[in-house]
């Protein structure tokens, strides 16, 4: 392994740029000429619009246009879409709402963008903003996931019932026979909390209209900048992809959130042709993040598993009610279906189940993808099951999983998902031993004597990574194909551009990707730029989610490589006077075999370009290539976590004593980068379990979560350390055998806080976010009894 | 405009503008000095993307207004660096791969900053806590606690 090249823990090269202070985000670009837009939004949950009067705003100092529904309309500007195709049960297709970038006739949430200001400075938009008078006739609403159906107020008039779908996965027959076999059957109510994704920058975009051109720019706080200028050119027919540019430059963190497209970038947008082209900017104040942001999870489910007498796991039912919020957001619909109910095999052979999944409309922000997306829905279901099957039946948990692992690969689940390699064995085995497992009951009776409550939990997580291949989730109901894109320029001098669709917003690529190429090429690192986030600069790709990029958007560079190799052969062949055959390249030279001719890569690089010592009717000159790549499956990493957590009797805190995860994500590009990832994954994870909830208020129907002060999320204070370590199974689909890490620690980490926590208090269950009051509450019943 | 004349040092040195009475310093760094390392993350104090020492004590400059910088002194992350130079933060947070996307990341190293001038030699438990008034949502502030640690013992010349 060179210093630089795939598997060494390499210094991130984008790191100067954030640690000086020359970040360059949306926020930070200001454009001539530039003037800000501020959102008038739905103060109500549910109403009908009755009026709105623009004219005191219109006439407020610098304002120079406030816009409404009917102004996007008459320039027929198309409404926001959901790019995933769900059918129900019985067929029919999904029941989705309109979207408008600005409300025409109802708002459906707190929140909902209703008429926009654009102004001279951000506080004459925000107080003009003020000045628009809506008259709202207020609907009856519902919040609540699991009241939806029997809701009073519709959400939309093409869903009856506020139902979007009733979808089904799995033999509903056959699990029920299993069932009727069963000697213990396992039953639990879960909640999947509703989550704000908060990453640390608020979206915010700039949009600008040149007219001298006819052609738009959109600088955006994109996890995807190509599908987002698809989508505001297919759908919302603003401009013809080649007049429109996309740009997202440093983004702060996206978790699945800034995948979306947002009816503010649009209205951005098509706002700064109407005030006759000076850019339009938009920033999020924190507040309209908590409103208006896509949120993640709002699962209620029933959940069933039937074991036979040993602990072997014969049958698992699901039934899901999963809100989508007031709208379908960008792919909302692929989340509580394809993304989770295929992962509810887990990391066991189960040999029949069954899912249903009803998705219903709320009057709520819209949900959608965030850190995992279905699959920490999904963990979370089977791996509190397991563990709670485990202690009914009074088998150790570890062994409970031992005997139910799947141990052979390739295994087709009854749930689509072909697992194509791990070893789940190999990673309990490691984080047992790390966790000192055989030590817990002598640390848990020492904790008791200080009058501490001492718990211990599993979380034996699986995930689908690199979602894919196209012609498979075109066939479920996507409307895009999910391969990468790739390109290869090689300059002059030797040194390297790589083009790519992927696009980092903290992950690292800048590095990773320029470790590939370093490992490849026998480059510096120092030689190898990555290019990524303009529309103008890389052709086309799908953008990072989904912990992709490794898998899917390195193989396409790696294809690209490839291509380079193979044509640099032939240059180098002419040039030493070889035959293309006997030429071979290793560690960054060209050599030919018996001989001592050689040939560094940087001189082929200038050969092909000089192009004096090849005929160029059979070898173009120049020395750059391009790749799509389709993966033939998903990645399938996965690990062991072990949460140990003491909790105070007396307050209900809850404190996390030791953390060991072990993962196996196939080849690792950047340990250092992957246990970031990890890191942050598991801290988002604890998140969701002992403090972050988003509450909207049922008689209201306001967001009661809606700043830092109300919405916990982890601090440093509030966390341990992390004892990771890895296991190694490649992935077969791809060359370099990558799995994909981004997501794991959010997927495993909620389950295995509340094992520990329903150890710990000595209760089956207990609701997420388990807050201090919460584990209070639960404890009162066993301290009564005991007095 | 009809603005406050403010005269302050920003990072040694001497700086003149003009602001809004009711603009925050946050806003006339970003704004009107193009100071943009720091951040606004919320613009209610919670979560220390704007932080900024002002006079030697830790601040979240969306809460200061740009007025009160009047004959202060302020440090920023673009005044960190001494030239080419990193601090030993900024230098080990690299090593310690203590960022992700980085936009939280001019407020942590500010923070890190305040706290080893006032605690130089901190435990595990004081740099969680001092730290405690930054949000990460990339990181799981693990690798940050170590930067901080190495930082803090190569600065004690230990």
């Amino acid at each position: 392994m060179s210093e630089t090249g795939i598997g060494a823990r390499v210094k991130r090269k984008e790191d100067h740029r954030f640690i000086t202070g020359k970040g360059r985000y949306t926020d930070d670009i200001n454009l001539k000429g530039q003037v800000y837009a501020y959102f008038v939004r739905s103060p109500h949950a549910h109403a009908e619009i009755k009026s709105i009067n623009t004219a005191k705003a219109a006439k407020a100092p610098g304002v120079l246009g406030v816009f409404k529904g009917e102004d996007v309309a008459e320039d027929k500007i198309g409404g926001l879409i959901c790019g995933w195709m769900i059918h129900s049960k019985d067929g029919s297709p999904m029941k989705a709402g309109p979207h408008p970038i600005l409300a025409v006739g109802k708002v459906r949430y707190v929140g909902d963008h209703v008429a926009v200001v654009v102004a001279e400075t951000r506080e004459q938009a925000k107080a003009a903003a003020a000045l628009v008078e809506v008259q709202y006739g207020v609907l009856p609403h519902n919040v609540d996931a699991a009241k939806a159906k029997s809701a009073k107020g519709q959400v939309h008039e093409v869903a009856p019932n506020n139902l979007v779908f009733n979808w089904s996965l799995g033999d509903e027959a056959a699990t029920d026979a299993a069932f009727k076999k069963a000697a213990h059957v396992t039953r639990l109510e879960i909640v999947n909390n509703r989550l704000i994704p908060n990453a640390m920058e608020p979206r915010a975009a700039i949009g600008s209209y040149d007219t001298g051109d006819d052609h738009y720019t959109l600088y955006t706080t994109s996890q995807n900048p190509h599908v987002a200028r698809l989508v505001i050119s297919a759908f919302h027919g603003l401009a013809p992809e080649h007049k429109l540019r996309v740009i997202a430059p440093d983004v702060g963190g996206g978790f699945g959130s800034k995948i979306f497209i947002y009816a503010e970038e649009v209205v951005c947008l098509w706002a700064s042709k109407r005030v006759g082209g000076r850019p339009v900017k938009w920033t999020a104040e924190r507040t309209e993040s908590f409103l208006a942001d896509a949120h993640g999870r709002d699962h209620v489910t029933h959940a069933e598993l039937a074991m036979d007498k040993d602990g072997k796991i014969l049958a698992m039912k699901v039934n899901t009610i999963a809100s989508m919020g007031a709208y379908l957001s960008t792919f909302a619909s692929c989340v509580p279906t394809y993304l989770y109910a295929t992962l509810l095999s887990g990391q066991y052979n189960i040999p029949s189940i069954y899912a249903e999944v009803d998705a219903v409309y709320t009057n709520t922000a819209p949900v959608d993808a965030y850190r995992g997306a279905g699959r920490p829905e999904a963990t979370y279901v089977v791996e509190r099951l397991v563990e709670t099957a485990a202690r009914e039946m009074r088998i150790d948990p570890a062994e409970f999983r031992r005997r139910n692992f799947i141990t052979s690969f390739p295994h087709q689940t009854p749930v689509i998902m072909c697992y194509d390699a791990g070893d789940y064995n190999a990673s309990l085995t490691k984080a047992l031993e790390l966790a000192d497992y055989k030590g817990f009951p002598a640390r848990k009776a020492e904790a008791a004597k200080r009058g501490k409550l001492r718990g211990i939990g599993f979380s034996n997580y699986i995930e689908a990574c690199g979602i894919a291949p196209s012609a498979a989730v075109g066939s479920l109901g996507a409307g895009v194909g999910l391969w990468e894109s790739a390109e290869v320029r090689v300059n002059p001098v030797g040194t390297v551009e790589i083009l790519t669709g992927s696009h980092s917003h903290g992950q690292g690529h800048e590095t990773t990707f320029a470790q590939l190429v370093s490992d490849r090429l026998g480059v510096s690192i120092d030689n190898v730029s990555i290019v990524h986030g303009d529309t103008d600069k890389v052709q086309f790709g799908m953008g990072t989610y989904g912990s992709r990029s490794g898998a899917v958007g390195m193989t396409a560079i790696a294809k690209a490589l490839d291509k380079i190799e193979a044509k640099a052969k032939k240059v180098a062949a002419h040039v030493m006077e070889a035959a293309e055959g006997d030429v071979e390249f290793k560690d960054g030279s060209f050599s030919v075999k018996g001989t001592d001719k050689k040939m560094a890569f940087g001189e082929v690089a200038l050969a092909a370009y000089v192009a004096h010592k090849f005929p160029t009717s059979e070898i173009e000159p120049g020395l750059k290539e391009s790749a799509f790549h389709d993966p033939t499956n998903f990645t399938f990493p996965a690990g062991c976590h072990i949460c140990e957590v003491e909790i105070d009797p007396d307050t209900g805190v809850t404190q996390i004593a030791n953390w060991v995860a072990v993962d196996d994500f196939g080849s690792v590009i950047n340990p250092m980068i992957v246990e970031g990832q990890v890191h942050g994954g598991i801290v988002q994870g604890v998140g969701q379990a002992l403090t972050e909830g988003c509450v909207y208020d049922s008689g209201s129907g306001q967001l009661l979560t809606g700043s830092y002060m109300d919405y916990c999320m982890p601090r440093a204070a509030d966390v341990p350390s992390f004892k990771l370590a890895f296991t190694e199974t490649k992935c077969p689909s791809n060359p370099l055998g990558m799995k994909g890490c981004g997501e794991a620690g959010a997927i495993a980490a909620p389950a295995a806080v509340i094992n520990a926590i329903t150890d710990a208090v000595g209760v089956k269950d207990l609701p997420m976010p388990a807050t201090s009051q919460v584990v209070w509450n639960a404890l009162q019943p066993m301290k009564k009894a005991a007095e | 405009m009809s603005g406050v004349h403010v005269t302050t040092t920003i990072n040694g040195d001497e700086v003149d503008f003009v602001c809004p009475a009711d603009e925050t310093l946050l806003d006339a760094l970003r704004n009107r000095l193009g100071l943009t390392g720091a951040k606004e993350g919320c613009g209610t104090g919670d979560c220390g993307a704007c932080s900024v020492i002002l006079d030697g004590r830790l601040v979240c400059s969306c809460l200061v207004l740009g007025a009160e910088a009047q004959g202060r002194k302020i440090e920023t992350i673009e005044g960190m660096a001494d030239g080419e130079k990193l601090h030993p933060l900024q230098r080990l947070f690299i090593s310690h791969a203590a960022l992700q996307c980085g936009i939280c990341t001019p407020g942590f190293l500010i923070a890190a900053k305040n706290l080893l001038e006032m605690n130089p030699d901190p435990t595990e438990e004081e740099i969680r806590f001092g730290l405690a008034g930054n949000l990460c949502r990339c990181t799981g502030y693990d690798k940050i606690v170590r930067a901080v640690q190495a930082a803090a013992k190569e600065m004690r010349g230990a």
